[in-house]
């Protein structure tokens, strides 16, 4: 007989449970299978009522992350092979509501996205007729790795002050902001700041770290967020000692 | 779905779970993290004596040998150490982290983190040795 592998499956169905349960599945343990193989078999084969989010299969889409074992991961990159002997446990991503079962919701993320304008702002467009805004692999190297981030938000799972404080900003937005900060082609930093140096912006993080340790396309945001504060800072600073001075570009000092 | 009238009728209910008080005992990065925070206590309370210290040299020779007397107490050097020891391991935290928050560019490449950190031990260890040339030629 094949050889399986035991699924401890986190289940909350609203219409019928106050408190969520754990239900166990058995699964065939496939080399190249990974969680996320094995939930669709569970859904496929033995409980269609498993509920869960998935897309692309391969990484991209950011849809599949849960908690494994306590870690918050991509499921369609956590290989079952690598939890032998089980069994493993099947959480949705830790922080959030949960919907149902494996969904979590995700509205006070995409708020959060949308206050934090991620997108090119520019005072005053170039006519056509001037051609394209070139960058330099210099320019493009400075913010290249911000723009990793598939908004999985595995990094607000792991983040503990965003487990404490729902408001606060969270590491993928404020990397999602740097990334445009630090974008040569963009004039919103000041804009961005306005917003992102409010009380539940930048401040709360305390540099944790976790947030990059988990982030499964290394984009850094706890970086990314110290570089925030210390532009913040110095911004505060030179408004301070040169209030007749313009306000620097966020960005300027990295 | 909450901005939409129509979905939070028939809202479902959410689940959710609490964060309890011991959260970061699981995990040793955690553990790590409370510590360093926790040192900040003891790197505040340094500060209150180096205060006191300050007050004590302002109302004059009396008070000053007062102090000094009340340094040399046992619990004080036992005080000292443990702000010591708790102090050092904030200090190495901080500069673990400092590349985190500094890019510093030096001909068009990004210093690497432990040149950033390497400076910042050389930068304590320089305005150590200049503090402990005053305190000891004094």
């Amino acid at each position: 007989m094949a050889e399986t592998i035991a699924l401890e499956v986190f289940r909350y169905r609203p219409e019928q449970e106050e408190e969520p349960t754990f239900q166990t599945y058995e699964v065939p343990l496939q080399k190249d299978w990974v969680v996320l193989d094995a939930l669709n078999y569970i859904k496929d084969t033995l409980d269609g009522s498993l509920t869960f989010r998935w897309s692309c299969r391969m990484g991209v889409c950011g849809s599949c992350g849960m908690m494994v074992n306590g870690d918050p991961v991509l499921t369609c990159a956590a290989f079952l092979e690598t939890y032998r002997p089980g069994p493993i446990r099947v959480e949705p991503l830790a922080n959030f509501p949960v919907v149902r079962d494996l969904v979590i919701e995700m509205g006070g993320f995409i708020s959060k996205l949308k206050r934090a304008k991620p997108w090119i702002i520019r005072e005053e467009e170039k006519p056509l007729s001037e051609g394209e805004y070139v960058q330099s692999p210099e320019q493009l190297a400075d913010f290249k790795q911000y723009s990793m981030c598939i908004n999985c938000m595995l990094c607000y799972s792991a983040c503990p002050v965003f487990g404490l404080e729902q408001d606060f900003s969270g590491p993928a937005v404020l990397a999602l902001a740097q990334r445009y900060n630090l974008d040569s082609r963009d004039q919103g930093a000041t804009e961005r700041m306005n917003e992102l140096s409010q009380d539940e912006g930048i401040w709360p993080c305390t540099l944790v770290g976790e947030c990059s340790e988990v982030c499964p396309k290394q984009v850094d945001p706890a970086g990314a967020i110290q570089r925030y504060k210390l532009s913040s800072t110095q911004d505060w600073w030179k408004s301070l000692l040169m209030p007749w001075g313009a306000k620097s570009k966020v960005g300027d000092q990295g | 779905m909450a901005d939409n009238p129509h979905y939070t009728k028939y809202h479902p209910k959410w689940y959710r779970h609490k964060v309890p008080i011991f959260w970061w005992v699981h995990k040793w990065t955690s553990i790590k993290f409370i510590t360093r925070e926790i040192t900040s206590v003891f790197v505040a309370f340094y500060a209150v004596v180096l205060l006191f210290h300050v007050s004590a040299v302002a109302q004059g020779p009396e008070a000053y040998d007062s102090f000094l007397s009340c340094m040399k107490s046992p619990v004080s050097i036992g005080a000292h150490l443990l702000a010591l020891l708790f102090a050092s391991f904030h200090s190495y935290t901080w500069f673990s982290l400092a590349p985190k928050g500094l890019v510093v560019k030096m001909r068009g490449e990004r210093v690497s983190g432990p040149v950033i950190a390497g400076a910042h031990y050389v930068a304590w260890l320089i305005v150590s040795i200049v503090v402990a040339w005053i305190v000891l030629s004094a």
